[in-house]
């Protein structure tokens, strides 16, 4: 795309699903997920970069998916909370975000899990603080937030059930 | 948010970014877009074109000068700063890369937009001027340097014209010179209320205060407290007032938080 264009095609792999769209530049990435490939788990939360929900995981890093271009993601590999739970068994992250009740309208859970999987791709033993800091940009309005950082620890120690 | 309708290019070479860049009145450099996407939403912004900076990797990285000194590409992201082991020889640059915003904004913000940016509460403007860095900026004319203090205009403003593209951030070497950061922010990392960039060398502070005006705010002091202190009262600031801090605790906080920054320095 070394000349401007209005719309490309471009393929991702969301999930290890592969996909191939057409896409209009000024389309961000959450919009991609939600409306063209109907990953509706991705929330759309304040659409200004504050809340975290619809964070999503590009390449191996956690990003807010409504500060991306979708056309920037062309070649990319994306991760989203579909792409957690494995047939149907939940994610350990998953897990024991139930077990210890991490979430409670649910609304902020998504993004919240994948900046969690983020953490424990990159730091498999975090330090509370450093479970803190991580999910910082993830807000939520419900638990105060010490069930979720319950949650990632009791994850991170393989500690999911109750 | 549906943006605006815009045109997307996507350049492998910075020469090819500026001619992006000259051939379009409209067209606007893209690089972490963690602020540019939102100033769109907001019809803030409406460029035609936008000319993404992402494959440029001549533009990424941190690397050691002949002089000793540090070379920092604009589009080094935020997350890639905090892990370069030599931008970590400069310990003042991933500590404060790490107080802005949050994982996933320092996973794709670039030192180059926070400092292009130039939002008054950015973290980087007054570290730049503090550490007395250089800015390189190119255009079709070429390239050319400016100075940190004369690099940040005004609120949003720099000295990158249409057309041009900040590339590079060049630090001189320490010999000798210790580096400070303090401010008190809205929570741990969260936006700046008043900040302030330490540097100090031969028994003499250069401390640049960010938030209490459109661009840092630049005192010298011999490094302790009181001198520190006295300098910045004299330095007669008028900050702004906002939601969260009228203009006299603002004054006030600056003080305080250069002395911070220049004990921290120590």
């Amino acid at each position: 795309m070394a000349e401007p264009v209005k719309s490309a095609t471009i393929t991702v792999e969301v999930n290890g699903e592969r996909f191939e769209r057409e896409v209009e530049a000024r389309r961000l990435l959450v919009h991609l997920l939600r409306d063209d490939l109907d990953l509706t788990g991705t929330h759309v939360g304040c659409d200004t970069g504050n809340c975290g929900a619809c964070t999503v995981i590009v390449d191996g890093l956690a990003v807010k998916s409504c500060m991306m271009l979708a056309i920037q993601t062309d070649g990319a590999s994306i991760e989203t909370v579909e792409g957690l739970a494995n047939d149907g068994e939940l994610h350990p992250l998953q897990q024991a975000f139930s077990s210890r009740h991490a979430l409670q309208c649910g609304y902020c859970t998504p993004g919240m899990l994948m900046s969690a999987k983020h953490l424990l791709d990159h730091n498999p033993e975090p330090t509370e603080t450093e479970i803190r800091r991580a999910i910082q940009g993830n807000i939520c309005r419900c638990t105060g937030y010490v069930n979720i950082v319950e949650a990632i620890d009791a994850a991170a120690k393989g500690e999911v059930s109750a | 948010m549906l943006l605006r309708e815009v045109e997307y290019a996507r350049p492998s070479s910075v020469a090819e970014a500026v001619k992006l860049l000259a051939a379009n009145d409209g067209a606007r450099p893209l690089a972490g877009g963690q602020t540019l996407t939102n100033v769109m939403k907001a019809r803030a912004a409406a460029p035609d074109v936008l000319v993404d900076l992402n494959d440029l990797d001549e533009l990424r990285g941190v690397a050691r000068s002949a002089d000793g000194g540090l070379e920092i590409g604009a589009m080094t992201t935020l997350t890639e700063l905090i892990r370069s082991e030599t931008a970590g020889e400069t310990p003042i640059l991933g500590q404060v890369a790490s107080q802005v915003a949050d994982v996933q904004v320092r996973n794709r913000g670039t030192i180059g937009g926070n400092v292009c940016v130039n939002d008054p509460t950015n973290h980087f403007p007054p570290l730049m001027v503090a550490l007395d860095a250089t800015m390189t900026v190119v255009g079709e004319s070429g390239e050319r340097t400016i100075p940190a203090e004369e690099f940040f205009l005004g609120v949003y403003m720099t000295a990158v014209g249409p057309g041009e593209l900040l590339t590079k951030i060049t630090l001189p070497a320490a010999n000798g010179a210790r580096y400070g950061f303090d401010s008190v922010a809205i929570g741990r990392d969260g936006t700046c209320i008043v900040s302030a960039a330490a540097a100090v060398r031969d028994n003499e502070a250069r401390v640049a205060i960010g938030c209490v005006a459109a661009t840092p705010m630049l005192v010298k002091a011999a490094p302790n407290p009181e001198a520190v202190k006295e300098a910045v009262r004299e330095a007669q600031l008028d900050p702004p007032s906002d939601v969260h801090a009228p203009a006299d605790y603002r004054r006030a906080l600056a003080e305080i938080v250069a002395a911070r920054a220049v004990a921290e320095a120590e």
